[in-house]
């Protein structure tokens, strides 16, 4: 990495880079722990049908992401509330707001649009019996 | 398996027309001049380690304004190939572009403007301005920003490739699918595309975090942020914009390439893919990127008319808040950018909505210049010029904007050359005269000389000419009914229209030529127009305190900031400023040729999988870590400037302002 300390003008300048902490191998440990067990519970209910009632699958994945992504910030990236470490938090928070400004819009826009399409089981015109259409099955 | 890849002697292009041909052969003569003038100097020792493996800010921003001038060229001479095609493909003539050529020509005109114009342009200009506009030695990772530079470059020279090796895209300049997916683009073309922009804008988001945390950690004592200059505050929302909008360029060419490589199918017509998934995430993108474009370009105008006004620049701080604000709305915009895709009514809604509050801040901004321009005392430099003719254009522009943010509206003029005229009008208008304007400001800090004023004012006033020849027919050619991308039509009607646009583009392009000639001009003249002060404008910021072209160590003494116009409050209070300065050693980066390197390796990589010569590809991914890894290695990578050195180089500097003086009062 390059020297962050450019901007001071003697050797005196040497402060510590950007306020980082590192946890020792005691952290990195227990966040290496919750990983692996957050990783198997997110997998087995995934290879052993059946685990999880009906329906129960899908936000019992994005739940366990979103802790795994908390797990990591915490435990590798070292992402605390202390005051030095406040640059951090806000690009943190900023990064949310933007991730959450995306995925809630296009969810927005294409849950709209995807009202808008026409059901391809749903004949657009209800027809009775025989249709003059049915030569056109299959295309 | 063949070592070529897909490539065979068919895919020289240059054999496909005349046209091409004469645009390879010139390519080529010009790279083999360039080669050899080099090596007829006897530069290329010079180049290489001045140049070519620099990590000094200034330099790599005036690498990236040579290849966005450069890029200009290119770009512009496909708008001129497309006016003289619109102009006479009518009725029975088929012009002088077949289908093939004429679609590669305006997918190349757009995406070289936007990604290889002006990005690096805008990039070069926050280069050289911003670490001494805050008092900075470099930026924070100088490594980096070497490595940014060179994989623009690199993607820059995909890009020309495409011109003689096979072909670019046929897409329009966001290759939209399902046209850019293997089914409907087989060739290389949307590869080319997709391969140089991933390199470049890789290189634009390492760019974003370095000036992001370079404003943020490096600036100088006493600088807080209601002191910041406006250029910097909006390089700072730039870079936050470039960081959490880049991302998602890349992921989604990352999903297109998925689709055309490995058979995914994100966004294909059959077996569940879904386009408009594509156009909301490039849009997602995309309505940042126009900010980001234009935001550093009303932090041009904002340096520019305190400057040229004597005048402090007026409401500051509304400055500031209208440009967090435009950062933030710019995110909540995007779907204006496709209105007719079929979302609800809802939807159309709020985006119209959010479309038009956001022109609230950028109006706020242009009675702001129009204020400070009030009573002031104004110079009317070809700075001032390009400012002012901004500012009238721009609010045409900006208008026929909120025309569009009316879905209804928007539903009538979509695709239409309504919609071309309106973007032009405000990337020229606004993003591309704001360069210009910034150009010719530091021009002289950059290279310590300034540039001739007759040929800056004579380019400026074609280019403002042109553009309103050029545009304006296009505004009617909209309501007329003419969609965008035409490459023969059969009414009449439009071709007047049409005529009148290329007479424009003509204007235009006197204008380039007085640029290319002004350039020469003042190089050749550079002793007669030499800044040897350092401050050639009174400026008022304290990149005007140090010497043009500053030492590589920026300033002597890092200065002391106490207030909002740092440099002008240093004048007027007068001889402070002279008093005798105490040096101390200088802590500066060491040159490394590992960032050239390593886009040199991705561009081969990008060659590689563009053409599919898989053995070349395993070996140029290996090599990108490979090189970071042994330059990691590296333990010597900084050392000291010795306060002796810098007391002889700022003596130097000195006595050349001592020697003016002398001449002065003499």
């Amino acid at each position: 990495m390059d020297h962050p300390a450019l901007h001071g003008h003697s050797h005196e300048h040497h402060t510590s880079a950007s306020g980082e902490s590192h946890g020792g191998y005691g952290a990195y440990g227990i966040g290496f722990a919750l990983s692996v067990v957050l990783t198997v519970a997110a997998f087995y209910p995934v290879m052993v049908p059946g685990t999880l009632p009906h329906g129960w699958l899908e936000p019992t994945l994005a739940v366990l992401a979103i802790v795994q992504i908390v797990v990591h910030l915490m435990f590798f990236l070292h992402m605390s509330t202390a005051s030095e470490q406040r640059w951090n938090v806000v690009a943190f928070g900023f990064a949310i707001l933007v991730v959450f400004i995306l995925i809630v819009g296009s969810l927005f826009i294409m849950h709209s649009m995807a009202e808008g399409m026409v059901d391809p089981d749903v004949p657009a015109v209800p027809t009775t019996g025989h249709s003059d259409m049915g030569s056109m099955k299959g295309m | 398996m063949n070592l070529l890849g897909r490539m065979g002697w068919s895919d020289l292009a240059m054999l496909e027309s005349p046209v091409i041909m004469g645009a390879g052969l010139f390519m080529g003569l010009v790279v083999v001049a360039v080669l050899g003038v080099i090596t007829y100097m006897k530069a290329w020792k010079y180049l290489w380690t001045e140049w070519l493996t620099s990590v000094d800010h200034k330099k790599i921003g005036v690498m990236y304004i040579i290849v966005a001038l450069i890029m200009l060229l290119r770009g512009f001479s496909d708008a001129i190939l497309m006016r003289t095609q619109q102009a006479m493909a009518y009725g029975g003539h088929p012009g002088y572009l077949p289908p093939h050529h004429y679609d590669q020509i305006f997918t190349a005109h757009g995406t070289i403007m936007i990604f290889f114009m002006a990005m690096p342009f805008m990039i070069g200009l926050m280069n050289i301005a911003v670490p001494l506009q805050i008092g900075a030695r470099d930026v924070a990772f100088p490594f980096l920003n070497s490595f940014s530079f060179w994989m623009t470059a690199a993607g820059a020279v995909l890009v020309n490739l495409s011109l003689v090796l096979g072909e670019f895209g046929q897409t329009g300049w966001l290759a939209y699918p399902p046209l850019s997916e293997l089914k409907f683009s087989p060739g290389v073309g949307v590869d080319y595309y997709i391969w140089s922009l991933q390199l470049t804008g890789l290189g634009t988001l390492l760019t974003g975090v370095n000036f992001f945390v370079t404003i943020v950690k490096m600036r100088a004592p006493g600088m807080t942020w209601m002191r910041m200059p406006i250029f910097t505050w909006t390089i700072l929302c730039t870079a936050i914009l470039i960081m959490a909008a880049f991302p998602i360029l890349t992921v989604t060419f990352g999903m297109l390439s998925l689709d055309r490589y490995l058979g995914f199918h994100f966004f294909t017509n059959e077996l569940g893919g879904n386009q408009m998934m594509y156009v909301n995430l490039i849009w997602a993108w995309g309505h940042p990127e126009v900010y980001i474009l234009i935001l550093p370009a009303f932090g041009v105008f904002s340096e520019v008319v305190p400057t040229f006004a004597r005048k402090r620049l007026f409401g500051y701080n509304a400055m500031v808040y209208a440009t967090v604000c435009i950062t933030f709305l710019s995110f909540v915009v995007w779907l204006h950018h496709f209105f007719t895709m079929g979302s609800s009514a809802n939807v159309n809604a709020f985006f119209g909505i959010t479309t038009m509050i956001i022109s609230i801040p950028t109006g706020v901004k242009i009675f702001n210049w129009l204020f400070t321009m009030y009573r002031g005392r104004i110079q009317y430099t070809s700075m001032m010029l390009w400012t002012m003719g901004f500012m009238v254009t721009f609010v045409i522009g900006g208008m026929t904007g909120v025309m569009l943010a009316l879905p209804g509206n928007d539903w009538v003029l979509h695709n239409s050359l309504f919609l071309i005229a309106h973007f032009h009008n405000v990337i020229i208008g606004g993003v591309f005269f704001g360069y210009m304007a910034g150009y010719t400001y530091w021009f002289p800090k950059a290279t310590g000389f300034k540039l001739h004023e007759g040929w800056a004012k004579a380019s400026f006033w074609f280019w403002l000419t042109g553009f309103y020849v050029a545009f304006m027919p296009l505004y009617a050619l909209g309501f007329m009914g003419m969609t965008r991308r035409m490459n023969h039509y059969d009414n009449p009607a439009w071709t007047p229209f049409l005529e009148v646009a290329l007479v424009g583009a003509l204007l235009v392009l006197c204008g380039i030529s007085c640029q290319v000639i002004g350039l020469v001009v003042s190089i050749r003249n550079r002793h007669e127009n030499q800044d040897v002060t350092g401050d050639p404008w009174n400026g008022r910021t304290i990149e005007w305190s140090t010497s043009s072209p500053p030492p590589f160590y920026n300033f002597a003494v890092l200065p002391h900031i106490d207030s909002l116009d740092a440099f002008n409050e240093t004048k007027q209070r007068g001889h402070e400023a002279r008093e005798t300065p105490v040096y101390s050693d200088i802590h500066m980066p060491r040159n490394t040729p590992a960032g050239l390197f390593m886009s040199v390796a991705a561009g081969m990589l990008g060659f590689a999988l563009i053409w599919h010569i898989w053995w070349l590809a395993a070996i140029s991914l290996l090599a990108i870590p490979v090189i970071f890894i042994v330059r990691s290695c590296n333990d010597d990578i900084d050392y000291y400037v010795p306060a002796a050195e810098v007391a002889r180089i700022e003596a130097l500097h000195n006595a050349r302002v001592a020697k003016l003086e002398l001449t002065h009062v003499a």
